[in-house]
């Protein structure tokens, strides 16, 4: 494994981004960068399912956007959007991060350790075996799925954090699910969403997912996986037929 | 971009300049453009002093005002009728000339409390203005693309009427029912942007109505009906009286905001949250920015970096 350290201290993103793409196009598998304070961009479209991108600081917005392999570990919060529209890899956060984290995202798997800001998962897709998934162990603020047209949203309200105490739960939800620990309110969903008890099948299908979500933290998995879900999945695949047009 | 400064008590002319209000001006030209400004000036009151404010020479930065500063103190008996006459002359100075245009424009006009802009990179405006040069207990800046008008010097924030100063990131789609609104009290929408209205909404709810804080954003960013309906009776009915107001003052569109005067800071968003914003402490010290990372930049050691809730202000008291 080739190791590659960048000292990020006052360095604008367009030239760490380059340090970043020639560490990799020279063959490093481990890129590590120190003293990251606000550069947007970081990992955006960088490929190579081998690579580990470490982030010790406060990264900007857009983090790891149309990345497609690689994985990103960020040891600070992150911004807004990290995961926009992200093909393939791993974005592990090990704090919290800003608005719509994993905007328009279309596989792979992001990892929040703590809350998330508004409209997380804004317009995920999902195509065929691309299926992205969100995974939040605190809370999640309003609109949360807003649009929502593929893919899966875990949010996990650990330490005794309420996960959804916001309106618009799947505003305009279409497509995807979102499984939620405990309770939902009905008055936090959005028009278009519904809510079901997870039964045990779904609850099976996202037992992997969590015991890879409190390996990344170390966290005991035990009690997330007795926990009761909450599934909120589409009421109908067109939620605004009705606004748009008349049958 | 930006600066906003709130200057301790120093001396001018033998007197605290904390006494009198300062007016920034930009004159297109001093020779056309100055007499007229001081002749109104000395109308309305007192000029007590008067210079040329300190402006260094950036290779990307084309002068293409002079700004000024006055010293005014406002003659009181020429609006009796007023309770609040001094203000109500500075306000009616700052309209008068914003408006007519004639190569004259206030952008600066509160007690203890000075404006700097300009239009061109951030670190180059402070530069132009050695923004180090001056000492303040409360500061608000700004770096904005200007995304529907064009660029001028007016049109870079803070805006500013009074002691109250006005930054903002995002738009706001109901200027034309706010600007509407708030020129049926008099007020001159002058700027060519939207966050002007801002500065006089604030002023007219706060200054003028005696709303606090809390109660004006409430009216600029108000729950939305059906959360007022499952509210306790008590606040249905303050949050009811407060939309039917000031329905007109209600501020829709993306939007950051931070509002400050001498004894606060104020940081809010739109109610569905279309903007980000964060705050964070550091020991008696409030930060609001859009990003963590500007907040970290300055104190490295901020603590309690918060996420505040669409719609809900952070404020944070000056006190002594």
């Amino acid at each position: 494994m080739t190791t590659v350290r960048i000292d990020a201290h006052r360095l604008h993103y367009t030239p760490l981004n380059q340090k970043i793409r020639a560490a990799i196009a020279d063959g490093a598998t481990e890129i590590i960068i120190d003293n990251v304070l606000g550069q947007r961009f970081i990992g955006d479209g960088v490929r190579g399912d081998d690579v580990t991108i470490t982030v010790n600081g406060v990264p900007g917005g857009d983090l790891g956007m149309f990345m497609s392999g690689p994985t990103i570990i960020v040891h600070g919060n992150a911004d807004h959007a990290p995961g926009n529209t992200m093909d393939k890899g791993k974005i592990i956060i090990h704090g919290s991060a800003g608005d719509a984290v994993a905007h328009s995202m279309r596989g792979g798997r992001v990892y929040v350790r703590d809350n998330i800001g508004y409209r997380g998962g804004i317009h995920m897709k999902q195509y065929m075996e691309k299926r992205p998934i969100l995974v939040v162990g605190g809370a999640a603020r309003a609109f949360l799925g807003e649009y929502m047209a593929g893919g899966l949203l875990i949010v996990l309200g650990l330490n005794g954090v309420t996960p959804i105490s916001e309106r618009g739960v799947g505003s305009g939800i279409h497509g995807g699910e979102i499984l939620v620990r405990g309770p939902v309110d009905e008055q936090h969903l959005g028009v278009g969403a519904k809510q079901t008890p997870a039964t045990e099948e779904q609850k099976a299908m996202i037992k992997p997912i969590i015991e890879d979500f409190a390996k990344q933290f170390n966290l005991d998995p035990a009690p997330l996986l007795v926990s009761d879900y909450t599934r909120i999945s589409p009421a109908s695949a067109r939620p605004f037929a009705n606004k748009y047009t008349w049958e | 971009m930006p600066g906003n400064v709130r200057t301790p008590c120093a001396l001018a002319v033998g007197v605290c300049q904390k006494d009198y209000y300062a007016l920034h001006v930009f004159f297109d030209n001093i020779r056309e453009n100055k007499t007229a400004i001081d002749i109104l000036l000395e109308k309305w009151g007192t000029i007590v002093h008067d210079e040329q404010i300190k402006t260094y020479e950036q290779p990307n930065i084309r002068k293409v005002h002079t700004p000024w500063r006055y010293f005014f103190r406002p003659d009181r008996s020429l609006m009796p009728k007023s309770t609040t006459p001094d203000e109500d002359i500075v306000t009616h100075l700052v309209m008068k000339v914003n408006a007519e245009k004639n190569g004259a424009l206030i952008f600066s006009s509160g007690k203890n409390l000075w404006v700097f802009k300009a239009a061109g990179w951030p670190e180059d405006v402070a530069n132009f203005y050695r923004i180090e040069d001056y000492k303040g207990y409360l500061w608000l800046a700004h770096n904005r693309y200007p995304t529907n008008t064009s660029g001028w010097w007016g049109g870079a924030h803070p805006f500013n009427l009074l002691n109250w100063s006005v930054v903002h990131n995002g738009e706001i789609t109901s200027y034309g029912t706010n600007r509407r609104y708030i020129e049926s009290f008099g007020y001159k929408c002058t700027m060519y942007t939207d966050t002007e209205v801002v500065a006089y909404l604030v002023d007219l709810l706060v200054r003028k109505h005696g709303l606090s804080e809390k109660l004006a954003v409430r009216a600029l960013a108000p729950p939305f009906w059906e959360e007022i309906d499952r509210m306790p009776p008590k606040e249905q009915e303050l949050n009811r009286a407060i939309r039917l107001t000031y329905g007109p003052a209600l501020m829709n569109g993306p939007f950051a905001i931070c509002v400050a005067n001498e004894n606060a800071l104020v940081g809010f968003t739109d109610r569905i949250k279309l903007r980000p914003l964060v705050s964070g402490e550091s020991g008696d010290r409030l930060y609001i920015s859009s990003e963590e990372a500007a907040i970290r930049t300055i104190d490295p050691d901020v603590e309690n970096i918060t996420m505040p809730k669409a719609g809900e202000p952070v404020i944070g008291r000056v006190y002594s």
